[in-house]
């Protein structure tokens, strides 16, 4: 089996154990929308930067939970299972496409919810998404690997946090920034500068994984 | 003999004498607000340029080790990180103590200051991931790979973001860099001394801590 069909049956796993379960879907969801009531209740007024920032702290933390999934809560059989039937670039690229697909749907859904609770309106709904779609896809990248990491260490959620805060602090940083950007309608030209930057952390991140990871997987 | 090998110690020794000695008294432009802390970048920035350089060498070697799973590497990984983390700190002190000359405070939440922590928190991170396993082939493989994965993000870090906003630091958002009006050739005398003298200090620290781990390991395993 080549490269792209082992890719595409690895999706297909994935998404058909999350669709007999929805456990991922269903869990993070709820514990988003948890979220976002405990900060609805616990803030007064807000001003909107802090609501931004406050929305892309909740969604830091849902991913962090839906993400490491795909490695710490695999048993050790399937593990052997899949190293045994798929080469290791057609698992960390499947497990990445998974998780930015998990993610993009969560950050929407998230997102809508956020806007209806908030009263959260940004200017630019439009470049808010496109931001939106760009931090679940950098969330994936990044945390995928470091789950794969973390789970390989053998000590799973408290490693999980450590590891991947200093990595994932930058593109925070340009994603507030730039949905900053969104909220108060800049003209688009202004935003190019920090999607060039996400666009490129992905592709460097995306291409050490691929590079890596069968070292990480070879035991 | 040892004089043929270790000259470059010896001119790293030399060269941080001289520029401790001349950085303090050789003239310096007279500048407000600045003044006399200006002869601090003979001492800050080398700190920088050290733990790079540290950083480089350690990524170098886990690199290494992935390929070759000799111990050897891994422990020159590791000991060029701890080496470099010191310099690391000694740069955020150094920092400090001049922000609080010039800038007002210690910490002015500049974007350099905030994101070189950030550096050496990712670096604190690899650290405590070796230490999280036991296995010592494990975590040679393991911390290689965070190593690894951890570099591209840190180059993001200390050299593209700050490029991005507003830094109090010279040469960012807008402020011109020191070479534009005041590291006249006086200062340069001193500075690239300075600053080639405490990379091969680094060096050397990194040397003696590596060749400390390998002697106690060697003990160990007979």
């Amino acid at each position: 089996m080549n490269l792209a069909e082992q890719i595409k049956h690895l999706i297909k796993k994935e998404l058909l154990l999350e669709w007999r379960s929805k456990y991922a879907l269903n869990g993070v969801l709820l514990y988003v929308v948890s979220t976002v009531f405990v900060c609805f209740l616990s803030f007064v007024s807000t001003d909107k930067v802090t609501l931004n920032a406050l929305f892309w702290i909740i969604m830091l933390f849902a991913s962090i939970n839906a993400v490491s999934k795909s490695f710490l809560q695999e048993s050790r059989g399937r593990q052997v299972y899949i190293y045994t039937i798929a080469s290791p670039l057609a698992l960390i690229i499947s497990k990445t496409i998974y998780n930015a697909l998990l993610m993009m749907v969560l950050t929407v859904i998230a997102l809508g919810f956020y806007i209806l609770v908030f009263d959260f309106g940004p200017e630019d709904l439009g470049l808010y998404m496109v931001a939106a779609l760009l931090g679940s896809l950098s969330f994936s990248t990044i945390f995928t690997m470091v789950s794969a990491i973390a789970s390989k260490a053998g000590n799973g959620g408290m490693l999980m946090a450590i590891l991947s805060f200093p990595i994932i602090i930058p593109v925070l940083v340009v994603l507030i920034k730039l949905t900053k950007n969104a909220m108060d309608g800049l003209d688009r030209s202004v935003s190019l500068d920090e999607i060039g930057l996400l666009l490129i952390i992905n592709a460097l991140v995306m291409s050490v994984s691929v590079l890596l990871f069968p070292y990480l997987w070879r035991d | 003999m040892s004089m043929y090998k270790n000259w470059w110690k010896v001119l790293g020794a030399i060269l941080v004498i001289y520029s401790t000695v001349a950085g303090f008294l050789m003239k310096t432009p007279e500048l407000p607000i600045i003044r006399e802390s200006i002869r601090n970048l003979y001492f800050h920035v080398p700190m920088w340029f050290s733990m790079i350089i540290l950083f480089s060498i350690s990524v170098f070697y886990s690199i290494k080790s992935l390929r070759s799973n000799d111990p050897a590497d891994d422990i020159k990984a590791v000991e060029s990180v701890n080496a470099g983390v010191i310099f690391g700190l000694l740069g955020i002190v150094t920092g400090a103590i001049w922000a609080k000359f010039t800038w007002g405070q210690a910490w002015s939440f500049d974007v350099k200051q905030n994101f070189a922590a950030i550096a050496i928190l990712l670096y604190f991170a690899y650290l405590v991931l070796r230490n999280a396993i036991d296995e010592e082939q494990r975590r040679a493989k393991i911390s290689a790979i965070y190593n690894i994965f951890a570099f591209p993000i840190m180059v993001v870090l200390l050299f593209v973001l700050p490029r991005l906003s507003d830094s109090l630091h010279p040469g960012n958002g807008g402020n011109p860099g020191f070479n534009a009006y005041d590291l006249d050739s006086r200062m340069r005398m001193v500075f690239y001394p300075a600053c080639l003298g405490w990379i091969l200090i680094g060096c050397w620290i990194y040397n003696l801590l590596y060749r400390l781990r390998d002697l106690e390991r060697n003990k160990l395993s007979k």
